[in-house]
């Protein structure tokens, strides 16, 4: 491997002035799951390492009622996980999050690793978008916020400037009548990557129920995760039935812009997005009746 | 530019050890070439295998995603640890008995990743076995008798803790 220094941040402010005096040549290190193999493989040239594990704001897990699901960027799988389960909450980011690797990745993984690293076929990104993430994003002009599914900008590319990195995802409440789900389509059970994946998430209001906010999200059959804002709208005022879900499905199967790979073709990724949307919007729908506890 | 090294304390198995390392040195590396702890298996040296995994601060992680550099203040345990001065730890004795290997290089980080198991669930289900250890590969055994193996250790772990009887 390639040499290269290495600082342990202990504040933002030390982070963003040494990756803002590397122009780029300095990469944030989380749980460096997917960072270190690029490295190691040559794939990624750096001359800093900056660790943002001993930042206190990066290792925030927080939810309160009123403001939601605070995440930094520093928190491993695992603890957000088991957080999520034990509290009940966010069962669509837990499914997708739980997704990421075996043991040994979820002690190290992070969802803000998982989004900088821009992986078309991320598994946790189709969820961020379902569930209205924000990327908190700090620099050396201060803080901003961006929709999660404005953040990747091509494989690998992101919207982060020079200087500037992910410090924490914050989710809204689940409100009443919200449910959502990710679900992918690998060859094995467990441990691969997906060959396509879509994240759902619809709100129920009424008696007869009625959709009235809806979302769905597709990986890995584009060059970034990708909203399907009209698969969501075509959902909002109907009721939750099968052929609405299907209607989305079909919708969701014209969005995708899928490639021939090693994972596999064009066709069979297309056809799965429908199928893949119509699952998730299911579970979603049964989270959202049950009252969220699914 | 060739950055210098950097000193690092940590506490593994239980004893302080002070080393020197290159940032781009992974903890993998430094416990096997510098360290003389070469339990940890170097195979995949990019997450997949498990054949090198430790307990960093008590969470299991593959050693070869970790920089030595990153384990500054931090405790690790490896299967050097996890065996007493005397003889074996029930884990690896119960690896022997039930013939879970085979080649042998998978086992160090089988047996680090049921430790860790057993630490945090003494009766696990086999699924849940199965579960925990998918990121630990074996290309032998199959891993029928590696999943036997944890579950009678549990079993014989529980008995002496508590004298469970066994119901065969």
């Amino acid at each position: 491997m390639r040499a290269f220094e290495y600082l342990s941040a202990s504040s933002v402010r030390e982070a963003v002035e040494a990756l803002a005096a590397r122009n780029g040549r300095a990469r944030v290190l989380a749980g460096g799951t997917d960072l270190i193999v690029q490295l190691r493989e040559g794939r990624r040239e750096v001359d800093l390492v900056v660790d943002i594990k001993a930042i206190p704001e990066a290792n925030r897990l927080e939810f309160d009622l009123q403001t939601g699901l605070l995440v930094g960027a520093a928190v491993p799988c695992y603890r957000m996980v088991g957080f999520l389960n034990a509290a009940g909450i966010y069962p669509g980011l837990a499914a997708a999050a739980g997704l990421v690797g075996g043991t040994q990745i979820q002690g190290r993984a992070t969802l803000g690793g998982n989004l900088c690293n821009a992986s078309p076929a991320a598994d946790t990104i189709p969820a961020l978008i379902v569930h209205r993430a924000a990327c908190l994003i700090t620099g050396p002009q201060g803080e901003r916020e961006l929709p999660a599914e404005d953040f990747c900008t091509g494989p690998g590319q992101t919207a982060l400037q020079p200087g500037e990195f992910l410090l924490a995802l914050r989710l809204p409440p689940e409100p009443e009548g919200f449910g959502a789900h990710y679900v992918r389509f690998t060859p094995r059970n467990e441990m691969d990557i997906a060959v396509a994946g879509a994240g759902a998430s619809l709100r129920l209001a009424g008696s007869p129920a009625r959709i009235i906010e809806a979302r769905v999200a597709l990986g890995a059959v584009a060059p970034t995760p990708l909203l399907v804002r009209e698969a969501g709208a075509s959902l909002v005022g109907k009721a939750p039935t099968l052929e609405a879900f299907e209607e989305a499905g079909r919708l969701a199967r014209e969005a995708a812009r899928p490639i021939d790979d090693m994972r596999g073709t064009a066709a069979q990724r297309r056809h799965l997005s429908g199928v893949l949307v119509r699952r998730a919007l299911e579970t979603a729908y049964q989270r959202a009746s049950r009252g969220g506890d699914a | 530019m060739t950055p210098g090294k950097v000193t690092v304390h940590t506490r593994i198995n239980g004893e302080e050890v002070t080393f020197l390392c290159e940032p781009r040195q992974s903890l993998l590396e430094v416990l096997r070439m510098e360290l003389g702890f070469t339990g940890a298996k170097e195979c995949c040296n990019n997450g997949n295998c498990g054949a090198c995994s430790v307990l960093l601060d008590g969470v299991l992680v593959n050693s070869c995603l970790v920089l030595a550099v990153e384990a500054e203040g931090k405790s690790i345990l490896t299967v050097e640890g996890i065996a007493p001065a005397e003889g074996l730890h029930l884990l690896q004795q119960k690896f022997l008995e039930h013939a879970a290997l085979q080649c042998g290089i998978c086992t160090p980080g089988f047996i680090v990743s049921a430790y860790a198991l057993l630490q945090r669930n003494p009766r696990p289900s086999e699924q849940e076995v199965r579960r925990w250890m998918a990121g630990n590969l074996c290309r032998c055994t199959g891993y029928d008798k590696i999943i036997a193996a944890v579950l009678d250790a549990a079993a014989c772990l529980r008995e002496k803790a508590s004298g469970e009887v066994r119901v065969p």
